[in-house]
Formats: C-alpha cells, structure tokens, sequence
C-alpha cells in the first residue's frame, strides 16, 4: 500500500511459494485465530455469571477453576465455546441418519431444495427479463425503474404473507419457499444481465450491423457471450440471497423441516448451542453453494478461451 | 410508434368501449345506457379515441390518456354498484380492455418518442415509469374487486390505502419503533464501524490481508440468522434489532470501504508523499474522498439491509410494537389489508431512506465522473 513508482523497497529473494504463504494465507489465519480466541474470552466473560449462579443454586462448593470450565460446557450458554458448536454441528451432521428429523443434514437438505429450486426460477425469470429490457425501448423506459425501485423495498417482509396467502391457496412446503427465494433472486439477475447485455460497445455493435445480422445473432454471437462476466457475478449475489430468502421464509411457516425452523425452534425452546450449529450449517451451504456456481463460472470462461 | 398500429389500436379501444353499451354489466344490473353520469363518460372517451386515432402521431398521447382516464373513472364508478362488484360480465370488462389497450398505447406512443432534449425528456422519462405503475394498480383494483377476490387473498389497492390512512397512529408507532429505534441507530454504528476497522485495515497492510477475505466471506453469510441470538443477548426491544441491522451493515461497509481507500491513483498518492503529508492528511484529503463513491455504494446497499435485517429479527420476539411484530400477527389473524399497509409503510421508509442517501451522494460526490454531464 505504500508502494510509490519512485521508491519501490526491494525484497529479500523469496521463494514464490513462501512469498504467497507470507502474504495470503498467513494473515487470514492471524485473523481467525484472533478472531477463535476472542470468541473463546467472550464464551468465558459471557457465561460466567450463568455459571456461577448455577452452582450456587445447587449449594455445591466451587471454585473459580470450576467456573471457568463450566463456562466451555455449559449447557446453555449465552454464547456457547467454538469447539461446543463444532461438537453438536458435527453431532448433528454425522450423529444421525441424514432422513432423521433431528440430522442437520436433512435440514439442510430441505432448505436447499427450495433454495436451488427458488434460484434456477428467480435466474431464469431474470435473463428473460433482462433480454426483454434490451430489445424493447419501451419496456427499458417503463418497467427498468420499477424494478430499481423495488430493490429498495425490503422484500423480505413479503416472506410471511407469501406464506399465509399461498397456504390459503393451498399450497404448502416446497413451492412458497422458493417463490419467495426467486422473487428475491431474479432482481440482482435482471439488472446484473441488463448491464451485461448491453456491455459490448457501439464498435462491436456497429460490426454485427455491418454483417446484418438479425437481432438473435447480435443476442447469440455478441450480447450473451459478453455478458458472461456479469452473469456469473450476479449468479454469486442471487444464491446466497435465495438462501437468505429460504431460511426466512422457513420462520413463519411453524417451524417444520429447514434450517430457518431449527433456528426458530432453537429460539424458542433456548437452545442456543442449537441455533448456533444450525448457522454453521447455513454457513458451510452459503459457502459451498458460491463455490459451486464459481467453479461453473471458472469451467465457462475456459471453455470460452480464457487462462 | 408506427400510425399505423397507433390507430389501429385505438379503433379498437372505442369499439371495445361502443360494445359496453350493448353487452350486460353484470347479471340483473341496470344498462350501461340508463345510469347516470357513465354514458356520457363512455361517450366522450369515444369520441377522444377516435380524434387521437385520426389525428395518430404524438399529438395523439394526450388526447389518448384524457379518454384513458375518462374510461377508467367509468369503470371504477361502475365497481361502487354492488351488483356490479364481484359479478361484472363482458361488458364491464370490455371498458377495462379499452382502458388497458389505450393506456398501453399511450405508454408505448411516449417511450418510443425520440429526439427529445432536457427538460422534456426528464419528464417524459418520469411520466412512463409512471403511467405504467398507475396501469397496473388500476388493473389490480379493477381485477380484485371485479372478480370478487376474497380480500384475505389479495386486498385491492384502494382497501390498503385506506387501512394505511385510518390507522396511521399505529403504523407510526412501528415506523419509530423499527425504524427510528432500530434501523437507524444500528445503520450508524455498523456503517461508521466498517469504516473504522476498514481505515485500520488500510494503515495496515497485515491486518487488511487477513481481513478483506473473511469480510467477504462473512458478508456472503445469510447474517440474518444470527437475530434469534441477538433476542437473546439483547432482549426483545430495539437494542437487539440494531445489534442485528449493525451486524448486516458491518461487512459490506467493510469490503466497499477498503476497496476504496485503495481506490485512489499512483500519481496522486505520490503527489500527497511530494508534499510530505502525514498520514492523517492524505486520509482526509486523497483516501477518503476518492473512496466516498465506494462508501456510498455500500451505504446504499446497506439501507436497504437494514430495514430486512431489523424487520426479520423482530419475526423472532418484539414488543408490541413494530414493522415485523405487526406482519407477522396480523399475516396471523389473516387481517391482510393490514399487512399490505404495513408493507407499503415498509416501502416507502426503505425508498425515502434510498433516496435520501442517493441525494447525499450527489451532494458530495458531484466531482465523480458519473454525474459530470
């Protein structure tokens, strides 16, 4: 960062390899262990009193010794240890049959469908959307700014009376959800390929004009390979919301099957170490579903000439 | 738009409009012809349709929308007749159709306008959007209340207007509860705390390594989760909405704000090392104001962050009061015109709270090569 064109400091000969440890991996794991540590304090200064109060409840002489191990196991923490969530999140993944109502597996499971189911929708519905924007000046005057204005309107507080309203429709568990979760998601698509379907410039236009190409050829040969970019930039965006949007819309529904009802039920019965491995579960599918459509994104561009 | 269509259109529109007077309103409903005030609305809508499709050329716009508005005041009169609502027939509907097909006409006859020059053209690009969400709320209107549509499904526009006007001591209540108490105290204090840590991660070099990914990582998180636990820590009133809204506003405002402190050029940095300037200096000078583009865009996406994040986490325990709290019970006692007001209050606060930001950036980043013109 203080790096001037004037005076560059020069390096000590590095070995590539060790030159990436040092400055890629070494302070992101400076961060986390920090980061494990302060948990670790606040487990302590947090439960402390909790646990305290509970021996002194049951009469039991104690010391502080005693306290402060209670503090990592405790059965209902304030904020439970990192290795207490890491316990029951793997106790949850592994303990049980994935179909079992309290294997996390089966509530991931059951948040995914209606994320993936939700997302392939909210894409879809977006790329059409963004192709009818470009080709029609009238549509790009008259809906682009309702749908810019709907990106200001907190969506997500449609998540319950979607429910109420489909359920009084008769329709229950999959579909509301990802209704919601692709009403959510086609907004980041549409705009996100609108720019990107306008991205060539007016020489690269201009080009395809000189050939005559009919408007699908512009689409085909131009307009959707240049939009590759954004495609997959506001792909990245519309999953990880389209999972927001499944686990918020598993709230109102009473707490059946997903992650959004083991956090709910977590609320309400207290079970704080619960709620916790169930945001690691919604973690560890946030970040392997990024990774999924970054791999896809990577296989694309290579098919498509890239390094 | 071509003429052609242009009138084509617009004959259609009258004739759709002529047949209401021949087919029936609704069953055992009086005729078109022997109500008051509506022959004459349809009539003169007539006639103005078939000036605007002899006439078919921008001119035609105006005199179009006049008939449009006259033919929607018909059917919306018509829809206060009870027997009408809920039962309407050909007939009712064959005015909707002609005020449908000349709205959208007259939308697309604007749109298609070319070669307008300033102000015109700031108007026309207002007036568009516009029509076309007044089009669609009369559509809406027009549908719910003439198919009958239960109102526990889909309360028509007008009914939610009016529950937001009648209780406007209530929604105000939520609106300073969800958003004076939570969005906006917990907007402060994440926003101006990613932009702290995100200076200290720009004074060093080690700790921005370390933090920038784990800003990514966490702000592609669903953050909202972690509001049962908020409720928990923080109890049911506000202080745990905002613990939530500064938890959602943190990391975005981390990553955007550390992209742009290192926005700024090579030339300027060594410019600002020319002149000798301290740290501090060439904070306030270079790094900031070249990252204010970036910071607003992070202000931007956060506000409306915040209001999902705050209204979401009073889904997991309130008091009585509140944006959430009142969804989720009145979604609960299938009062769903209370719903919808709440919502549109929702709208609107997330809009106004855009747009004051939007206006904020305009105001200090006018020097930005996007607003130059």
């Amino acid at each position: 960062m203080t790096s001037s064109s004037v005076a560059l400091p020069q390096r000590a000969p590095f070995s590539h390899v060790r030159q990436v440890f040092v400055e890629r991996y070494a302070p992101v794991a400076t961060m986390v262990l920090a980061l494990i540590a302060i948990w670790y304090v606040a487990a302590v200064a947090m439960n402390y009193t909790l646990v305290r109060d509970a021996f002194e409840r049951e009469e039991t002489p104690y010391t502080t010794a005693d306290v402060l191990a209670g503090t990592m196991d405790a059965e209902r923490p304030l904020l439970p240890a990192p290795h207490q969530v890491i316990e029951t999140f793997l106790d949850g993944v592994f303990g049980y049959s994935p179909l079992a109502p309290r294997s996390l597996v089966y509530h991931a499971l059951v948040t995914l469908s209606a994320t993936m189911l939700g997302f392939v929708i909210g894409a879809l519905f977006g790329i059409a959307l963004a192709l009818m924007i470009v080709h029609s000046r009238v549509l790009e005057r008259s809906l682009l700014p309702w749908i810019i204005c709907s990106q200001m309107v907190p969506v997500l507080a449609l998540a319950p009376i979607f429910i109420v309203v489909l359920g009084a429709l008769g329709l229950h568990g999959l579909l509301p959800k990802s209704i919601i979760s692709a009403y959510l998601c086609f907004f980041p698509v549409a705009i996100g390929m609108v720019k990107g379907f306008t991205s060539p410039d007016l020489l690269q236009v201009e080009l395809m004009r000189t050939w005559s190409a009919t408007p699908r050829q512009v689409l085909l040969k131009l307009r959707w390979p240049a939009s590759m970019p954004y495609l997959f930039a506001s792909l990245k965006v519309a999953i990880t919301i389209s999972l927001i949007g499944a686990i918020v819309a598993e709230l109102p529904t009473g707490g059946e099957a997903g992650i959004g009802a083991r956090l709910l039920s977590g609320s309400y019965y207290g079970q704080t170490v619960q709620i916790w491995a169930a945001l690691v579960a919604a973690a560890m599918l946030a970040s392997g579903l990024i990774a999924i459509v970054g791999l896809v994104e990577r296989a694309v561009n290579r098919s498509m000439g890239a390094h | 738009m071509e003429p052609r269509k242009l009138r084509l259109g617009l004959l259609l529109a009258a004739g759709a409009i002529l047949l209401a007077f021949v087919l029936p309103i609704a069953p055992n409903a009086v005729p078109l012809r022997e109500r008051p005030v509506i022959p004459e609305l349809c009539g003169f809508a007539v006639v103005l349709y078939l000036a605007a499709a002899w006439l078919a050329d921008r001119r035609a716009t105006i005199i179009g929308l006049v008939a449009t508005g006259l033919s929607a005041a018909a059917s919306l009169i018509l829809l206060q007749d009870p027997i009408v609502a809920g039962a309407a027939r050909s007939g009712f509907w064959m005015i909707v159709i002609a005020t449908w097909l000349s709205a959208a006409l007259c939308v697309m006859n604007l749109a298609s306008a070319r070669e307008l020059r300033g102000e015109r053209h700031r108007i026309v690009n207002l007036l568009v959007p516009l029509l076309f969400g007044a089009t669609v709320f009369y559509l809406w209107e027009v549908g719910v209340r003439g198919f009958g549509v239960p109102p526990v499904l889909l309360p028509s526009p007008s009914a939610a207007g009016a529950r937001f006007f009648n209780s406007l001591p209530t929604l105000a209540e939520d609106f300073t509860q969800t958003f004076i108490r939570g969005v906006l105290i917990g907007y402060a204090i994440g926003c101006g705390a990613g932009l702290l840590v995100a200076i200290l991660a720009h004074r060093f070099e080690f700790l921005g390594r370390g933090l920038l990914p784990l800003g990514n990582f966490f702000s592609a998180l669903p953050l909202v989760g972690i509001a049962p636990i908020m409720v928990m820590w923080f109890g049911f009133d506000w202080p745990s909405k905002a613990a939530v809204v500064v938890l959602v506003t943190f990391f975005p405002m981390l990553i955007n704000a550390i992209a742009g402190l290192s926005a700024s050029g090579h030339i300027e940095r060594d410019l600002m090392r020319s002149y000798a300037a301290s740290h501090r200096q060439s904070l306030s000078k270079l790094y900031l104001p070249a990252a204010l583009p970036f910071i607003f865009n992070a202000l931007k996406i956060n506000a409306t962050l915040a209001l999902i994040g705050a209204i979401v986490a009073e889904f997991f325990g309130t008091p009585t009061q509140g944006i959430g709290f009142r969804i989720s019970t009145e979604a609960g006692r299938m009062a769903i015109d209370m719903v919808w007001a709440e919502i549109a209050l929702a709208a609107l606060a997330g809009m106004a709270f855009y747009g004051f930001v939007a206006l904020a950036e305009r105001a200090t980043t006018f020097w930005h090569p996007s607003y130059r013109t």
